[in-house]
């Protein structure tokens, strides 16, 4: 259809001039937490491609966001060869890894369905935090491992946090860009023929294995990906970055904001972002309503709240606030996967 | 004496499919009525109406009051439905399958098998045994048994032939009739076989595609040559 | 790769840790199948309702009551929650895709694993147990006084509810609404009601593993996070329908791990969570229906 793909085009046109036009109106700080909220943003696009477009559910992505981390922090720290890679090249090396570990788990997960591959997710989002401290020396163990401070390179002009700001909403983009293609291409189309029925897409010759492992992998790499650019806005690298509730979050996020809206991947992020990041802040406010009192020095609310919402939306409206958002305004909302 | 089941304008549906059209029938105390007709023409939808395992419109009276539309109303109100299939727990034993059948009974239910048993003797015999290692036939009779272990008003019986060879099949109907004759108990039945049906229910109903095309006494259907061919296939 | 120093003595007190360990994956991993027959999902809060609730007997105990005491409350207190959340949030979405309940259950978790921290706060506490922690003589080899006690009352526990499910009517009602519902509708047992009685005897048996395991472990909101884990392994490893196999995986499970961490010296005490993740896996992949499992895996 001609018209929605020009539509598609002209909203990301749009949506690359926000990215490059925001910094000059927000504060430094405010731009370290919009590149945070991209960085999760890159994890759910990952995982929207794995969950909407190949239907397999995925527990455990926080543990490849952590081995992006890691990566990145061993390259920087530790080196290659006794030569430290500067933080911006182990972006691309980070996802990579992080994708060739999707894969691995892509293959036993062909032979496990909806509630068994969340099981073995769920499983690797757990177990995964024994691996830096079984290789501790390596890895840093629970102390986990500092990089070098975040500075922007090459003698550019710009401030750190606008600096982080540009290098992740910029890879963001590119990623998204790489999503959209990838959704309306070939192997897209395949995915959604298997999301839509497995049989009749096996029936008709397509490799099911390849696609759903490669979508595994794909997912994994825009994790790592994200948690590379995590570890270097942070400058430290520890079991505990990625904890198993951000696998949930993560799923949450889409399970709201609905599988293929971009709205709701937005959203989404920058929800998880609130709750993983600015949970005592979220409480402090929540303080502000009268006869309030909670202890700020135990910031569980955000996560009641969220919890509370979870289920009720699901409870109502079983597509997400993003499907729900599509029925009510149809081609006017932006959407990131057209249907074919 | 008014009829002990009665549907008014019933309708039922799946989903968007409307599948029964305005249903009306009746049975009497202690009758035996057989609702005919070919595959997919509402039948077994008709008794899944009256148990409350459809959702239905309409009324049912029974007994004197209005049926509610949960499965659980219809059971405590006397109404044991077997299904298709018989509906066993087959990783329950027989005597496990017996007792779910007396759920809506308080207190001791030791007469109320041994009454079972006295029917159908093959039953005591597999007591212990998992209801699924059980012959066709013995599923058959575990299902009837099961269902007369609630001492029901009304028993609901669907395709009760089904996959049966015919001297087992003459076996089940003639307990049927022990039943009808010995409990007062009413039978509703839903038959493929209709020479089998009209050879021993008192009245029967005939339905195509969810309407009610044809009623009445079992003799006259049997000597209307046009309504056998029609809809009765013989 | 294997620990030098064996001596009879130690491998006996292992066994009897492992046991121990086992008898609380069986009591979680039992509440899991439970659920897991009578709703098709698993319940991903399991292990935040067990916690939620031994919160609750803590309270209970800095009020004044002694263990045994608070113990039936608490119990009575789970088994009514229990009810209560299924009838509530599952009860809307039971009958939809399971994925969809399993994120309702994710969503349940956050919720209680952060009211917990509202109210009790983050940071573990110790919980004194009923059991004292000395050990005592059995034929040579000193076994904890505790761990006696774990495996005594989750043997009970396991056995009235085995009990139960056989001989009472309405055990046997629960067995019937699991195995088959339209079935069950017909003979007038209330499906949806026994679905919920199947949440509360789940939340009854979380709440036991909580209580048991929390002197050992320290009380926390994540405490049973890692259990859990465990759990998961040990109904899979039984097979998720079998009641008999979250019993039997669980102890195997429990002195496997044990063992394991103790004498590959490679896995140690690290690496025993990846240890039962593997364990999920291989089952799922190898034999999905586990030892005792009867439903049929849907393989692509």
């Amino acid at each position: 259809m001609k018209l929605k793909f020009s539509l598609e085009v002209l909203g990301l046109v749009a949506l690359a001039a926000l990215i490059a036009v925001v910094p000059s109106f927000v504060s430094s700080f405010t731009a370290y937490e919009l590149a945070t909220v991209g960085m999760y943003f890159i994890a759910l696009l990952g995982l929207s491609i794995l969950t909407g477009y190949s239907g397999q559910i995925s527990l455990g992505h926080g543990a490849f966001m952590a081995v992006g981390g890691y990566t990145t922090a061993v390259l920087t720290v530790n080196g290659v060869y006794g030569h430290h890679m500067r933080d911006v090249w182990t972006i691309p090396i980070a996802g990579v890894v992080a994708g060739v570990a999707g894969l691995f788990v892509g293959i036993p997960a062909l032979r496990l369905s909806g509630l068994y591959l969340a099981l073995v997710t769920f499983g690797i989002a757990v177990s995964f935090r024994q691996i830096p401290l079984k290789f501790d020396h390596f890895l840093g163990g629970t102390s986990g491992k500092l990089l070098g401070l975040l500075q922007t390179p090459f003698g550019l002009s710009a401030s750190p946090n606008d600096w982080i700001y540009y290098l992740t909403w910029g890879i963001a983009f590119v990623l998204l860009v790489v999503a959209w293609l990838f959704v309306r291409g070939k192997p897209g189309r395949t995915l959604k023929a298997i999301r839509d029925s497995e049989i009749a897409a096996i029936s008709s010759g397509i490799s099911l294995a390849r696609y759903k492992t490669l979508a595994f992998g794909l997912s994994a790499f825009y994790a790592g990906v994200a948690g590379s650019l995590y570890a270097i806005a942070r400058a430290y690298m520890n079991p505990d970055v990625f904890p198993v509730v951000l696998s949930v979050y993560l799923v949450a996020a889409l399970a709201l904001g609905g599988v293929d809206s971009f709205v709701g991947l937005i959203i989404g992020a920058a929800a998880i972002y609130i709750l993983q990041n600015r949970a005592d802040d979220v409480t402090s406010w929540i303080n502000r309503l009268p006869h309030v009192n909670l202890n700020a020095q135990r910031p569980g609310m955000p996560d009641v709240i969220f919890g509370a919402v979870l289920i009720v939306v699901l409870i109502l409206l079983p597509t997400g606030v993003g499907g729900a958002l599509r029925r009510l305004f149809g081609p006017l909302t932006t959407r990131l996967y057209s249907k074919s | 004496m008014s009829a002990l089941l009665q549907l008014d304008g019933v309708e039922a549906r799946y989903g968007p499919v409307k599948v029964l059209h305005e249903i009306s029938l009746e049975v009497g105390r202690g009758e035996l009525v057989a609702v005919l007709g070919a595959n997919g023409a509402g039948k077994t939808t008709t008794l899944r109406a009256v148990s409350g395992t459809v959702r239905r419109t309409g009324d049912i009276v029974f007994d004197g009051s209005k049926l509610p539309r949960r499965p659980d109303a219809a059971a405590r109100a006397g109404i044991a439905h077997v299904p298709e299939g018989r509906g066993t727990f087959s990783e329950l034993s027989v005597w496990e399958n017996l007792r779910l059948g007396a759920y809506t009974r308080r207190g001791s239910v030791k007469e109320d098998a041994q009454h079972v048993f006295e029917y159908f003797p093959r039953l005591e015999e597999r007591k212990n045994q998992q209801a699924g290692t059980l012959s066709g036939g013995e599923q058959q009779m575990l299902a009837l048994g099961r269902a007369m272990m609630a001492r029901p008003k009304l028993v609901l019986l669907d395709e009760p032939s089904l996959g049966l060879a015919p001297m087992l099949v003459k076996e089940i109907f003639d307990r049927l009739e022990r039943m009808i004759a010995q409990d007062g108990t009413a039978v509703l039945v839903v038959e493929q076989n209709a020479a089998l049906a009209l050879a021993h229910a008192a009245r029967a109903y005939v339905l195509e595609v969810g309407h009610v095309v044809v009623s009445g006494p079992s003799e006259e259907l049997r000597e209307n040559e046009s309504v056998r061919r029609s809809y009765l296939g013989y | 790769m294997l620990v030098a120093a064996f001596t009879w003595t130690e491998f006996a007190q292992q066994i009897a840790a492992g046991v121990r360990q086992g008898a609380v994956f069986a009591g979680l991993a039992l509440a899991l199948v439970i659920i897991y027959r009578s709703t098709r999902a698993i319940n991903f809060a399991q292990g935040e309702m067990a916690t939620f609730t031994t919160f609750i007997c803590w309270s209970l105990m800095n009020n004044g009551l002694s263990f045994w005491a608070a113990f039936p409350i608490v119990l009575a207190i789970a088994f009514v929650g229990g009810i209560a959340i299924e009838r509530t949030i599952i009860r809307p979405v039971e009958n939809g895709p399971v994925i969809t309940i399993v994120i309702v259950t994710l969503g349940l978790a956050l919720l209680l694993n952060g009211l917990m921290s509202v109210i009790w706060g983050g940071g573990n506490r110790p919980f004194r147990g009923p059991f004292s922690t000395r050990t005592i003589d059995v034929g040579g080899v000193p076994i904890s006084v505790q761990d006696i006690g774990i495996v005594v009352v989750s043997f009970v526990l396991v056995a009235l509810l085995a009990l139960f499910f056989r001989f009472t009517k309405l055990g046997l009602a629960l067995r019937a609404a699991a195995l088959n519902r339209e079935s069950s509708e017909l003979v007038g047992v209330r499906v949806g009601w026994m679905l919920a009685f199947g949440w509360g005897l789940a939340a009854v048996l979380g709440a036991v593993a909580g209580m048991m395991v929390a002197p050992i472990l320290f009380l926390d909101p994540n405490m049973m996070q890692v259990i859990l884990l465990y759990a998961f392994a040990a109904a899979v490893l039984g097979g998720l329908d079998s009641p008999i196999g979250a019993v039997v995986g669980g102890l195997l499970l429990g002195v496997g791990i044990t063992l394991v961490g103790r004498y590959v010296g490679f896995v140690g005490d690290v690496l025993k969570l990846p240890v039962a993740l593997l364990v999920i896996l291989l089952v799922l992949v190898v034999k999905p229906n586990g030892l005792f499992g009867r439903v049929a895996v849907r393989r692509v």
